[in-house]
């Protein structure tokens, strides 16, 4: 199932890029893509999607902390 | 501009004036004072941002690399040339994001479509609410100059409907009581009342905003590996840099540590990819949004790219290159009138509601004498028998004759044939032909010339009738007489003859052909406004019904592909001869620090290049 997701306050090319691979690595993720600039990002997945979303905040909080995903 | 970004500009004005009054003649102490305040202005956000990554287990930043390199210019006393790298980073910084955020404000421009709410009738008044809000079946009104909220069926009123944005088209189109309308279009002049038949979220004006916002989570090979590139770039460029620091001062005797540390500096000032990262998506982004501008959606920039190596064109015939409705084209009597051979075959057809046959009466064009009309009888797979003015008539196919036994066919006509029998005796021949949309043949020639090796045209209709289209228009390659699963076929081989570069393009209306769309290397949609099958099953929506658009594509692509591989070649080139300068001690950090924004600006004016290339649609 693809979900797309509004992120606000990404501000650098190189960190949607760091953020993408980190997310793609998150267990339960099977393909994910962050457009830097559109600022969405989209994941696919057939895990329970609100497992996956606080994972991905974690790894949000960790790589760019200014940046949040819109629910 | 946002706050933000505002800040930002003052920041780097403050800082630069204070950096340029530092090379008044002041007392020594006066300069490192103002030095000292415009690196903390410019250099301390990035510092902090640094230390903050760190802690979080991030050390090749950019942030740090730039901190590194100005404490590194500060620890060998050149100050100035410390609070310049911080300086010019936060330039190229800045103007990155100005960039960003003209463009997706240019992109955003296209999405006006989205209407901002709905005039309904409820309880015998007109409310106003958002357009989700909204029902299937309830009527709503549109006044002049208003966007029509969601698709649905005019009740009442008539006007002209702008249908730019969403077509590219710049010619209105009228409508009228019962006539389908399409969500994102701007009423013109008539107040119009509508029933809706759809609901916001499945309205046409929301797929396509969807479709386009989401376009660029499909990425093409190039920004791929950018991405890859960017991710060894950096700590290769690093390590480059601790070696070149430390190394000859060890090994050479006569090296020294503030020389060689000096060259590894230039090398951490130009370590972050940012130049490349930032404007080869922007390109694709540019161009996916110019594409928009003229009626063309892409759902991905792996599809503008891949519509850059189009090798071969395979089009659907009906409602690709033909209109995919009749009209007679030719009647061939015997033994009667013309006239009389239309009236017998448009009362013969009387009840029939299959498109030759409303062909036929639309050509008779008088009202149809339903008393003169007995025992209608349908024939399957051959035709119709009825009684017309008492005297017993058939009107059907090449079958159909020889259940009469009649013997003289004529031969070789183009087109579907209708012949009619009266009284037993053969009649004559109707021709109905499939009428080839204006542009098709300019369509073709203009693939042709930008190089395309092979168009072929596949069909369900007989071959003479595809012959004849295709010899028209210039189509190579004619498969006719195809079931659906025979096309799919067909697509296959045309596949596996292809270059391994090559990319095969298939052109269809998305009726019936989403699984020859799915197998394509690109499949593209015509037409394909307000169906959302099409809108699903293909990689590229054309809005309008141009089969020309497509040569529009794949030039707007080719542009695209071109900026993007001129900022790659660039970027990565000014980069390695400046790391390679540096290495050998020619290039100072002031060299370094030009050749990283300079490249980043130029690359990002660049980039923006591709968000015109709708002027050459």
């Amino acid at each position: 199932m693809k979900k797309f997701y509004q992120l606000e306050n990404l501000d650098c090319a190189n960190c949607a890029a760091k953020l993408e691979t980190a997310i793609k690595a998150i267990e339960g993720i099977e393909n994910a893509s962050v457009n830097f600039m559109t600022q969405r990002l989209m994941v696919e997945t057939s895990a329970d999607i609100e497992k996956i979303l606080a994972e991905i905040e974690k790894v949000i909080a960790k790589i760019e902390p200014d940046c949040e995903l819109v629910r | 501009m946002t706050k933000k970004l505002k800040k930002h500009l003052w920041q780097i004005i403050i800082a630069g004036i204070l950096f340029a009054a530092s090379w008044l003649p002041l007392p020594r102490l006066v300069g490192l004072l103002m030095l000292a305040a415009a690196y903390l202005i410019v250099g301390l956000p990035i510092i902090i941002k640094a230390l903050r990554n760190i802690c979080r287990g991030q050390i090749f930043d950019e942030n740090f690399l730039m901190g590194l390199a100005t404490f590194g210019a500060c620890f060998l006393g050149e100050y100035a040339e410390a609070v310049a790298v911080m300086l010019f980073f936060q330039v190229g910084e800045f103007f990155q994001q100005y960039a960003v955020n003209r463009s997706r404000r240019s992109i955003s421009t296209l999405m006006d479509i989205r209407p901002d709410s709905a005039r309904v009738s409820r309880n015998g008044e007109w409310q106003v609410v958002s357009p989700e809000e909204v029902a299937i079946g309830e009527v709503i009104e549109v006044r002049p100059g208003e966007k029509i909220p969601l698709d649905g069926v005019v009740t009442q009123g008539a006007s002209a409907l702008n249908t730019a944005a969403l077509t590219g088209e710049a010619l209105p189109r009228d409508v009228a009581a019962g006539d389908e309308v399409i969500s994102g279009c701007v009423n013109l002049d008539g107040v119009l009342q509508i029933k809706t038949t759809k609901e916001f979220t499945d309205s046409t004006v929301a797929k396509i905003l969807e479709l386009v916002e989401n376009a660029g989570s499909q990425k093409s090979a190039v920004e791929n590996f950018i991405t890859r590139f960017a991710r060894w770039y950096t700590p290769t460029v690093v390590i480059v840099a601790v070696f070149l620091a430390f190394l000859p001062p060890l090994l050479l005797p006569d090296a020294l540590l503030s020389d060689w540390g000096y060259r590894a500096i230039t090398f951490l000032v130009i370590s972050c990819p940012c130049a490349l990262v930032i404007s080869i998506p922007l390109s694709f982004f540019g161009g996916i949004g110019a594409a928009s501008k003229c009626g063309i959606l892409v759902k991905g920039s792996n599809y503008l790219e891949a519509l850059s190596h189009t090798e071969t064109v395979v089009f659907d015939k009906t409602g690709t290159l033909t209109k995919g409705c009749f009209a007679v084209a030719e009647v061939r009597p015997q033994g009667m009138s013309a006239a009389r051979l239309l009236r017998l075959a448009a009362h013969i057809e009387a009840y029939s509601h299959h498109p030759i046959a409303e062909s036929i009466k639309q050509a008779y064009g008088k009202k149809l004498d339903l008393t003169k009309v007995a025992k209608v009888k349908e024939l399957f797979g051959t035709g119709i028998t009825a009684e017309i003015d008492g005297v017993a008539a058939a009107a059907g196919n090449a079958a159909l004759l020889q259940k009469f036994g009649i013997k003289q066919v004529p031969a070789d006509i183009a087109g579907t044939v209708i012949y009619v029998v009266a009284d037993k005796k053969y009649a004559g021949c109707i021709i109905v032909a499939d009428e080839v949309r204006k542009d098709a043949a300019a369509a073709i020639s203009a693939l042709k010339d930008l190089g395309v090796r092979r168009t072929v045209m596949l069909t369900g209709d007989r071959a003479a009738v595809a012959e004849d289209v295709a010899r028209r228009l210039g189509v190579d390659e004619v498969h006719a007489g195809l079931l659906p699963a025979g096309k799919v076929a067909a697509l296959e081989q045309l596949l596996g003859e292809q270059s391994p570069a090559g990319k095969l393009l298939f052109v269809g209306d998305g009726i019936n052909d989403a699984p020859v769309l799915a197998r394509a290397d690109i499949g593209v949609a015509m037409g394909g406004i307000g169906s959302d099958a099409a809108i699903e099953a293909a990689d590229v929506v054309i809005m309008t019904d141009e089969p020309s658009r497509l040569a529009s594509a794949i030039r707007i692509s080719r542009r695209t592909v071109r900026i993007a591989n001129q900022n790659i070649v660039f970027a990565i080139g000014v980069k390695l001869l400046v790391l390679g300068l540096g290495a050998a001690g020619f290039a100072s950090v002031w060299a370094a620090v030009f050749a990283d924004v300079g490249v980043s600006v130029l690359a990002i004016l660049n980039a923006v290049r591709a968000l015109r290339l709708h002027k050459k649609c």
